[in-house]
Formats: C-alpha cells, structure tokens, sequence
C-alpha cells in the first residue's frame, strides 16, 4: 500500500487560520476580561496573516489538491481576500457594540474565525464533500452566534428559526446531493461535469430532481425567493454586530458555492437550471422591494434589500456567459461592501441599551452628525444603484450580462423592480435630511469605527467612479468556459 | 427466496414497524425503545450489505451511548403528553397527503427503473480475509482527508458552540479572607450605642 502525500502548500491559508483559531480558543481562557482586546487584536492578527498568505501563494493557475477535493485558482483567491476583509472591517464595528452589550467575549471572535474557515472551505471545495462540510461550518458558527444573547428573547427565536430551517435546508441540499451521486457515481465536481456529459439526457429524472433539490438548498442559504422568510427575521432578532457578519462575508462564500455547484459542475445542463433561477430571481427582486416598503425597523427593511439583491446577483449566474458570472460577482462583492456600511451605520448609531434599529432613529441625522448623514446617503445611493456610486455599477453590469443572453424583457422587469426599490432607499435620506431629529444624544462610537465607517462610505464612492480595477479583477477570476 | 432475502424483508419489516412506533406511540421511553429497536435493525442490514464496521458502530454508538442519555433525559423530564400529543388528529390528513405524495414520488425516482440491477450491477463478494475497517480507514486517511479533518473541526465548533451557550459564570461565592479575619481591630465589629433608659408605662 503506498500513500502519495497531498500538496499541502496551496491549503496553507486554511492550515494558518484553523491553527491561530485554535490558538486564540486557549489563549482567551488565560485572558481577563480587562484584557479581552488581546483576543480582538489576535483576530484581525489572523485575518491580515491569511491574507498575506493568500496573496503570497496566489499563482494565477488552477491547482488541485488533496484527492482533487480542494482547489486553489483566481477565484478562490479573490473572493477569500474579500472574506478576509470583510469579516475584519466586522471585527472592528462590533467592538463597540458588543462592549455595550457585556457580549465582548473571546468566543465571538472564535466562532467568526471558525466562520471564516468554513467559508474559505466552501470557496476552494472542488467536491460535494467539501462544499457541504464547509456549509455546515459556516453556519454552525453562525447558528451559535446568534444566540450568543441569551438573555434575549428576540435572539434565541431567531437562533432556533434558523438552526431548525437551516437543518431543513442542509437536508435538502444534502438529499439533492445523494441523489446526482446516485446518477453519475461521483463526489468531484469536474468528473460529475463529464460524467454528466456521458449521460447525454438533460431530462433525466433522477438528476433533474437531484439538480432541483440542490438548487433549493442553496436558494436557502442565498436567501432567494421562495426560501427567503427566514431572513427578515434572523437578521432582526440577532445582535446588530451578529447581523452584520451574517449579512456580508457569507455571502461571498454562497456565491462561492453557487459557482462551484451550479456552473462548474451542472453548466452542461445550464437551459435546465436557467428557467429555476429566472423565476427565483424575478420573484425574489419584486417581494424583496416590494415588501422593504412597508418596514418600520430598519434591519428588517436591509433585509428585504437582501433578498432584492440576491435577486440581482442570480440574474448574472443565469444569464451563462463568462460576462454574466463575473458581474454576478462584482455584485455580490460590491453587496457585501455596501451591507457592510449599512448595519455599520445601525451599529455607530447605537449605545447602551439603545438598538437605534428604527427608520425613525435616522430623523434628523443631518443635524447630529453631518458627516456620517453624508455617508449612509452615499450608502443608500449606492444600494438604490444612483451613479456615481458603485451600486450603479454592479446593477449595470449584471444588466449587460442579461441583455447579452437575449433575455432582455429580465432586464426590464429588473430595472422596474430597482425603481420600486429606490423610494425606501429614498425615504431613509428624506428622514435624514429633512426631518426635525427626535433625539439629540450626541453619536458616541470609538474613533476607529468613524475612520472606518468613512473609508468604507468613501470607498463606495470611489470603487463608483473607478469602478475598473475591481471589474478586471473579477474577470479575471473567472475562467474561459 | 434465499435465505439472504427472507433476513432482509424480515428485517425491513421490523425497522418499518419500529419507525412508524417512534412517532405513533403515547409513552416517549417505548418511542425511544422502538428507536434502539430501529437502529438495531437498520444495523443488521448494514452488516448484510457487508458494511460491518458502520453497522458494529451504529450498535455501539447510537444504541449503546446515544439512546440510553436520550432515555435518561426522557426519564428525567417531566414531560407533558397531552401537550405532545395535541393537534396530531388535525394535523394527521395534511402530513398524511404529503407523505403520500413524497412516497410516490421517491418510488419514482429511486426505485427499480432508474436504479435496478440492469443499471448498477451487484457488487463484488468479498472474501473473509477481506477488512471492511481497514478499508475505510485507508480512504478516510489519504482519499478523503480533507473532509475528514474539515468535519473534526465541526465536531470541535459544536463543542464550543454548545459551551458557549450553556456555561454561566458561577456567581461570585463569599469566602472569608482569612488574613482579614485576623486583623480586624475591635472598633470594626462593635459599636457602643447609647440610648435613653425606656420609661416605665
């Protein structure tokens, strides 16, 4: 019996993360709660030391490893930079928010390491395995998280709303995923793809409903319509600082997924899936825009946004071409930037025993702080995709990208459902700048919060004006089809 | 009929028996008995698919450990059958449909059609000098390490996720500093009061 050893080095990011995880695990018992910083500073020690790592191993070829289970490319690269970035940039905001709240534990920064290896597991899995055991990382993590406020009720509803749907859903997933085993007798994705070619019947019953049952599982996880009634009220009940992780970097790592699943291993059967994926994305930017009209509390209307958005970025990966996909994830990349600010300014907003999670919360923000009114209307702009800022972008791109595939009545119905959507974008900047404030509490945060609140309402401006270097970023990561 | 048939649908018969027991009896230690008993079938069908080692360790960890701690909670609570049991009548013609509706459709999908002898042939016998658990252990430690160590460190998540939510702090205990004790001066523990002398009524 000889064992070939596995290439370890194109897996060091994951080896580099999982071991300073488990470093900080212990470090933090020996920590006081005077001390707690030392975990905090760990953490974003771990993210800049990953991303090093990413950036120093990147090769700009495809490698695989481990028995073809883990891949290394641009893309995986990319997007795990982005993953870093974001979940550092959420590091930072929650600090305030979780000293305030007596949450300021070591446990929230492991978790979120944890988090972040099981995202950049789904990112670089090139098998079912591996991308189902990178889910379930990721949202055990996320699932314990939310939680993490015990002595709230609104936490907990929403903690077990979430572990018994997400349980659901990885079911489904799962099942989907037994079944296109059972069919072409394989778990790697690129022999799947060939094996599936071999098949030669598109209309094969076992692989459409393996291929239908996946799609469901990862609409869950995306959050499109008609999975999405989770989302409101997750992001209502847990932690504003929870909230905010949960509705970033993940995204990217389920965008990750989606390309992985769907593209690299179902694209043979792309006019099967095509159809799914119109009616999930149509369905989820009108409810999504439609239903954020009526909200009063402001986590749940960025959540309705959400599920508008993940419409958007399904149009990209519909439409098929290398164009599509490559705007999908300028999208999803841009989204997490911009949702970022957004419970970012909920967040800044916030003090002790105050959530500031009302739309009435931002009446008057022009008085209070001029300045930080100047940037959520950047970041609103942004969302309702108001050029120059870089939403316009994304939105533009992944139009092209549908209007290239010859379906441009998508198109269309797109543009009116982001007109629809711009009016509560709108009204939150009526309320900042033309409304008498209800509360004059000056906006106490810690100064690097406003730094980097500003850098990340700037940079939405400037990634708007110079939107190129991202756009070639993106296409580059994605490979000729 | 060979005698691997017979063992097979007797078999089968009893784990569909003992199923549908867990979720149709009143009493929830009989449910979680029929449960062992459906462990215990399911892992002789394992065996007779010359799976030994995933059947030996179903007996062993599900029977073994996992269902006797569920017994001891179900043991412990005081749970209230009424309340389980409400709603089962209203909800039993809609669960029924949808179960009827998904057993048709799985018959469809995974039943002989697509996944008979014709299109996946029987596998290969193995002899008795043949190990079932070094085999497993071979791909689990080179095919499929990656997974393997991905799903240790979930095993390690749910550990710290389950502690994270359930451990509180002992509250602050008074204990005594004994080198306080012994230097406490009189004036710290006795105080003189006067008081006016109580008249007499």
């Amino acid at each position: 019996m000889n064992i070939v050893m596995p290439d370890f080095a194109p897996a060091i990011p994951e080896m580099f993360v999982l071991a300073m995880a488990c470093f900080i695990l212990i470090a933090d018992l020996y920590v006081s709660d005077e001390n707690r910083f030392i975990t905090y500073l760990l953490s974003l020690a771990t993210l800049v030391g990953a991303s090093l790592l990413t950036i120093n191993l990147h090769t700009g070829e495809s490698v695989l490893t481990f028995n073809g289970t883990f891949i290394s490319d641009t893309m995986a690269d990319v997007l795990k930079i982005f993953i870093y970035l974001v979940t550092g940039v959420v590091f930072i905001y929650a600090r305030g928010y979780l000293q305030d709240r007596n949450l300021f534990k070591g446990e929230f920064y492991v978790l979120g390491l944890f988090g972040v290896l099981g995202m950049m597991v789904m990112v670089s899995a090139h098998n079912f395995l591996s991308i189902y055991l990178g889910l379930e990382l990721l949202s055990l993590c996320l699932y314990a998280l939310v939680a993490m406020h015990r002595d709230s009720q609104d936490a907990s509803e929403a903690a077990m709303k979430y572990f018994v749907l997400g349980a659901l859903a990885s079911g489904i997933l799962l099942y989907g995923m037994s079944l296109l085993y059972g069919v072409t007798g394989t778990l790697d994705i690129a022999e799947f793809r060939s094996n599936i070619n071999q098949i030669g019947d598109p209309n094969h019953v076992v692989l459409v409903l393996g291929l239908v049952m996946v799609i469901v599982g990862m609409a869950f996880k995306l959050g499109a319509v008609p999975f999405h009634m989770w989302i409101p009220d997750i992001y209502h009940g847990a932690p504003t600082a929870v909230t905010l992780f949960i509705g970033s970097a993940p995204k990217i790592a389920a965008f990750a997924m989606v390309m992985r699943l769907l593209v690299d291993g179902l694209g043979g059967i792309h006019a099967q899936w095509q159809d799914i994926l119109i009616i999930m994305s149509v369905l989820s930017m009108g409810i999504g825009n439609i239903i954020a009209i009526a909200q009063t509390n402001i986590k749940r209307m960025l959540a309705y946004s959400t599920i508008s958005h993940v419409g958007f970025i399904l149009l990209g990966i519909l439409a098929g071409s290398r164009a599509g996909y490559s705007a999908s994830m300028f999208y999803t990349i841009v989204y997490a930037i911009m949702s970022m600010g957004g419970f970012g300014m909920v967040l800044l907003m916030s003090r002790v025993g105050f959530e500031a999670d009302k739309l009435d919360d931002f009446r008057g923000l022009n008085e209070r702080s001029p300045w930080f009114a100047f940037m959520m209307l950047i970041l609103m702009f942004s969302m309702a995709g108001v050029p120059p800022t870089v939403g316009f972008y994304a939105k533009l791109s992944v139009l092209q990208a549908v209007v290239g595939a010859d379906l441009t009545w998508l198109a269309v119905v797109a543009i009116i459902f982001s007109i629809i959507g711009a009016f509560y974008y709108l009204r939150i900047i009526k309320l900042m700048y033309f409304d008498k404030p209800e509360d004059t509490t000056p906006i106490t945060s810690n100064p690097e919060m406003r730094i980097l609140l500003s850098v990340n309402g700037l940079g939405v401006l400037a990634l708007g004006i110079f939107p190129s270097s991202l756009l070639a970023l993106c296409m580059a990561a994605i490979p000729n089809i | 009929m060979s005698s691997e048939e017979i063992i097979f649908y007797a078999f089968s018969a009893i784990l569909i028996f003992a199923a549908g027991m867990v979720i149709t009896i009143r009493n929830p230690v009989f449910a979680a008995l029929s449960l062992v008993l459906a462990f215990f079938t399911s892992a002789a069908l394992w065996i007779l698919l010359e799976a030994e080692f995933l059947g030996l360790t179903l007996v062993l960890v599900y029977v073994g450990a996992v269902m006797v701690l569920f017994l001891f909670v179900v043991m412990m609570l005081d749970i209230n059958l009424a309340v389980l049991k409400e709603g089962f009548a209203k909800y039993l013609p809609f669960g029924a449909v949808v179960a009827i509706i998904m057993l048709a459709q799985l018959a469809v999908i995974v039943g002989p059609k697509q996944f008979g002898l014709d299109k996946f042939a029987n596998p290969v016998a193995q002899g008795v000098e043949y190990s079932n658990t070094k085999e497993l252990g071979r791909q689990l430690y080179t095919d499929y390490l990656y997974p393997f160590e991905i799903a240790a460190v979930i095993l390690l998540v749910a550990i710290i996720a389950a502690i994270a939510l359930t451990m509180r702090k002992r509250v602050k205990r008074q204990t005594m500093q004994p080198e306080q004790q012994v230097q406490v001066k009189r004036n710290e523990r006795v105080r003189l009061v006067k008081m006016p002398a109580e008249k007499k009524l």
